[in-house]
Formats: C-alpha cells, structure tokens, sequence
C-alpha cells in the first residue's frame, strides 16, 4: 500500500438531476399518481388480545417468566430470552416511572400539530425495571416533565372502552392527586 | 481458514478485497428511478475496478421498505438497474442497517468461494412517497399497541436522545457539535445535499420537531444509490495494487420491545462490534481503529454509535468531539465523509458515505475529504429497522 496523499478524488463525478417541489406543481416533470388503498385487520394474537381486553376492564395484564423472572409488558405468551412459555399472567398496578419522553410538534405525516404532544416510555410498577410501554402524558406543562417522574393511567370512562391502547387516554403526574 | 466467532467455527475459503464503488448524486428528488441510479452507481463502481459486467458473478441489492419506492418485491423491480439479469441475485433489508448489511452479504458470497467477483448494490428513491416519506415511515411501528397513538418516526429518536442526555448529562450543544462537523465535512462530497457551515446555535434555534430533536439534528430523506464491488484476492492483485480488506463483520439484532431496553447504549451495536472485531483481530479499537463511518441519521446517533463500537467509553464520546479528536484533522476522525447528516440519507444506499468513504479513505483516494492522519484500519457501521438492529465492517489496508 503507498501511503500517502494521491492526487486522485473518489468519486470522480456523479450523475442525477436534481428535481424541486415545484416541478412537480408546475408539472415539468413527467410522472404518474397513484393513490394506493389496502385495508388491513391485525388479529392481536392470544397474548395481546387478553392484554386488551385488560385494558377494557381497567387492567394492565403482564405475563411472567419463572425461569429469568421478569414480568413482560407488553404481555407475550413466550418469554424471548429464555425461549419458553411464560409461566403466569399477573396484574400490575396502573402507575409508573417517566424513563425517557419528547415534546412533538409534529403528526404521523411530519405535518405541524396545533399544540404540541408529550410522548414518554413509562416503565410500569409491579413490572421488571425498564419494562416500559410508549404512551402520552397529559394534565402537565411540557417544562414540567421530568425523566423519573411518577405518572398514573387516566382511564376512558368504562362506557367508552373498546380494547385499545388508547383505553388509557394518558397519564397523568402522580404527585398532583 | 477457520475462525471462532462468537462460539461459531466460521469457515472463510478466501480473503475479500474492495477493488470499486459508485456513488450517485444525493437529493432529496431526483428525475431517474431507482433502476436509473443503481445503473449510474454500478457504472460507476465497475470503472473504478476496471471491470466489465460480464465479470460479476453475482449480485448483491440492498434497499429499505418497499413502501418508499411503492413497489413490493423492490429488490426484483431494481435487478436490471443492478447488473442482476440473469445471475445469482439476493436482495438484503434490515432498515436503516441494510448500508452496511448489504456489503456483509457481498462479503459471505466471496469468502464461502461462491463467487469470486461480488457487486453490491443499494438504492433508496424516497421521494416518491410524497409529500413526505415520513408518512410511509409510520407502517413500521406496532400495528396494535404503537399505531393508534398517531406516532412520528422522529418520536423514538426523540425519546432516546433524551435518555442518553439524561443518563451522561450531556447538553445539546455537545451534540450539535456533531452536526455542525459533519455538514462541514460535507462541503467537500461531490454527492453532498445538505453541505454547510453551520453554528451550534443555528442547530439549537432551528424548527423543533419532537424535542429534544430539532430539524438540524436530523439528516434529510434522500433518493440515491451507491455500489462496491468485492473480489477474490487472486482477482485483487490482477486489478489493483491497493486492495482495501474486509477484515471482520459482525451483525445482531435485538426484538422489536424498544421500550423493554434502557435506550442510553445500543447493545446491539456492541454486539455486532464484538463479531467483527474479533474476526479482524481488533482487540482495543479506541487505538487500533484509525478512521470510523458510524450512522449518523441524528446527530447524538454518531455519539451513542461511537460508544456502542467502542471508540468511546460510555458518555465519553461528545467530549471527544468537543475536543476536536474525531474533526478530519483529529487523532480519531469520525464520518469524514459528511455522513448522512451532510450527504443526505438514501437509506440503503448510505453505504456509499459509510463503507465506499471507508473504502476510499484506506486506499488514499479520498481527495479533500482525506483524513490528515497515516490509515491502516478503520470501522463503519449502520443502525436500523426498531431502534434493533446494528451491522458492523472492518476494512483495512494492510495484509
């Protein structure tokens, strides 16, 4: 190997034309719409479905592992480590721990939202350390949240549960109770 | 051959040399297709080798989701832009990963004795999800638990950005840094989309977008494509004095649970570095590693990918850029290229700033984006797919 500099420059040139937005607006370039519309329906499989249905009674459902110990939330019939069945299924409590958030000023599609949303990993209590699930927080300023912070479940009235993460409609800081 | 890899006999027939790469123009639109580019990209690649098509014996494609492009069986769809007609052909996708998976699978196709020439391909046309890609970005989250939350992609950055600051106490500023290093860096690659200079408070006042992550903190959605072609060393020395060697690869994945794991260190980039630096014989890579292409799709991604591959200790790594040792001049430079944040990120198709810069960097011809200091041995590495995935090479010069 020579080492040193060499008066060569990789890559020599590169090729592509550049397009701006408004091409596409003013139609200067040619190009085909297409609208794709596919449908789906995710079955929530055996674990998931009776973590759900948890849900819907005001439950947070977890499964347990006898042989590393941990208990799972998300639930799952089998534990990934050990690589068996979970042993158990046990109830923990509605109330946790701020492991990590975000304040989001943006949607599912990058676009602005009108007021900004706080994101977080809540770990759960009852649960293993860092079995956290990705939910939102409410009823607190953005400025006020803090990583640790102990948040609880607000639940949809019971009428308007249907089986859906979004059963809890957020969580809120424990302390304000 | 036959080495121990993680408890694995691993039986390599043959060396694997880099004697190629290509690279296309990096923008957020681009007018040609994904054939198109993988066709500039692979052109390219086989003059740098001084190769004909006819002298691939097969072929390796590389992309990311196929609802980008909005074409399923993608891999299928690129393999006449790819050289791929009529020969042994194998798309690789692991995400965000798949830049430098690709080149592993190109590796194992020559080091088995498979093939004894091995073109790789990546390519990424993200613009044609529109108007922006993040919109297809939100079918790789739970479709269950994550979805009727109305995620963003950024979200998860978002959150582990924010672990990692709060378990170091690192402050954004340190983590500008990089970006600020990286987008200058990029003022000196040909394919570069988003060059500049840039201040650390122009990061910090920039558009907040899920924070702690603001719009400078993150690399663009790109369209591009990249090649590399692997050989044999018999084919090595017919084409090249200055072969550049895959020394070690190494990939691990952990489970889509992102939020079972504590985000602040990405075991699974340590795993992966543990495979390939065991294959290279790299045994302390802080002093053994003298160039490095972490992913750096975020800014705080070079620094946690940093410690993950063992450049820095845990938290180490911002004040190692503060400190000016991973700048192009430093003891230790990191993405001389520019990176994704500088060049752009075509998924995929990053390979061509992570393993082709490497590439060019070993075999000196690297231009004005050459590193200052005397290279043997250098690391890439890229991330992807759930917060999950880590894939490592190790390329050298020395034999």
């Amino acid at each position: 190997m020579a080492v040193g500099k060499k008066d060569i420059s990789a890559p020599p040139y590169v090729e592509g034309r550049e397009l701006e937005l408004e091409d596409f607006e003013e139609k200067k370039v040619t190009y085909v719409e297409d609208y794709p519309d596919i449908r789906y329906q995710f079955t929530a499989g055996q674990a998931i479905s009776k973590f759900l249905n948890g849900l819907k009674e005001g439950k947070i459902l977890a499964t347990k592992c006898n042989k590393c110990r941990r208990v799972m939330v998300p639930p799952r019939t089998f534990c990934e480590l050990c690589f068996k069945p979970a042993d158990e299924w046990v109830e923990v409590r509605d109330t946790g721990t701020v492991e990590t958030f975000s304040i989001s000023y943006i949607d599912p599609d990058a676009k602005p939202l009108d007021e900004p949303e706080i994101v977080a990993v809540i770990s759960i209590d009852g649960a293993s350390p860092k079995m956290g699930i990705l939910h939102k927080l409410g009823e607190i300023e953005p400025d006020r949240v803090y990583i640790g912070m102990k948040v609880k479940a607000v639940w949809k009235p019971e009428s308007e549960r249907e089986g859906m993460i979004t059963d809890i409609k957020y969580w809120k800081p424990l302390e304000v109770e | 051959m036959v080495e121990r890899v993680r408890g694995i006999k691993f039986h390599k027939k043959q060396d694997v040399a880099i004697v190629g790469a290509g690279i296309t123009l990096f923008r957020r639109r681009l007018n040609e297709t994904g054939k198109e580019l993988s066709y500039y990209a692979v052109k390219q690649a086989l003059e740098e080798a001084g190769l004909d098509i006819s002298d691939i014996e097969m072929v390796v494609m590389g992309s990311a989701p196929d609802a980008f492009d909005g074409v399923h069986m993608k891999g299928e769809y690129l393999l006449d832009g790819s050289g791929g007609s009529n020969k042994p052909y194998m798309r690789f996708f692991v995400g965000g990963g798949t830049g430098v998976f690709a080149p592993i699978a190109g590796y194992w196709h020559v080091a088995s004795g498979l093939a004894d020439v091995c073109l790789v391909v990546t390519e990424e046309k993200m613009s044609s999800s529109h108007p922006h890609p993040q919109s297809a970005f939100k079918y790789i989250w739970d479709p269950i638990l994550d979805r009727p939350l109305n995620p963003n992609l950024i979200w998860i950055f978002a959150l582990e950005m924010r672990r990692y600051m709060h378990v170091h106490n690192i402050k954004h500023e340190d983590i500008a840094l990089v970006s600020v290093k990286n987008k200058a860096n990029a003022l000196d690659h040909p394919s570069a989309q988003l060059a500049a200079k840039i201040t650390v408070e122009d990061v910090l006042n920039s558009e907040p977008m899920s924070l702690p992550v603001r719009r400078l903190d993150v690399s663009p959605p790109s369209d591009g494509a990249s090649a590399l072609i692997m050989v044999a060393p018999h084919i090595a020395r017919q084409l090249t004095d200055e072969p550049v060697w895959v020394d070690g690869v190494g990939w691990a994945l952990d489970t889509t649970w992102w939020t079972n794991r504590d985000l602040y260190f990405p075991r699974y980039v340590a795993e992966a570095a543990k495979m390939a630096y065991k294959m290279a014989h790299v045994t302390d890579p802080r002093k053994e590693i003298d160039v490095a292409e972490p992913y750096d799709p975020f800014d705080y991604k070079e620094l946690h990918h940093m410690e993950g591959l063992g450049l820095a200790r845990k938290g180490e790594a911002p004040i190692l850029t503060r400190e000016g040792v991973t700048a192009r001049d430093g003891d230790l430079p990191v993405c001389p290229s520019g990176g994704l944040l500088g060049v752009g990120n075509p998924i995929a198709a990053t390979m061509g700033v992570k393993v082709a810069e490497l590439y060019w960097q070993l075999s000196y011809r690297a231009g004005k984006r050459q590193v200052a200091r005397e290279v043997t041995t250098g690391v890439t590495q890229a991330w992807g797919d759930l917060m999950q995935v880590g894939t490592v090479v190790v390329l050298s010069n020395k034999r």
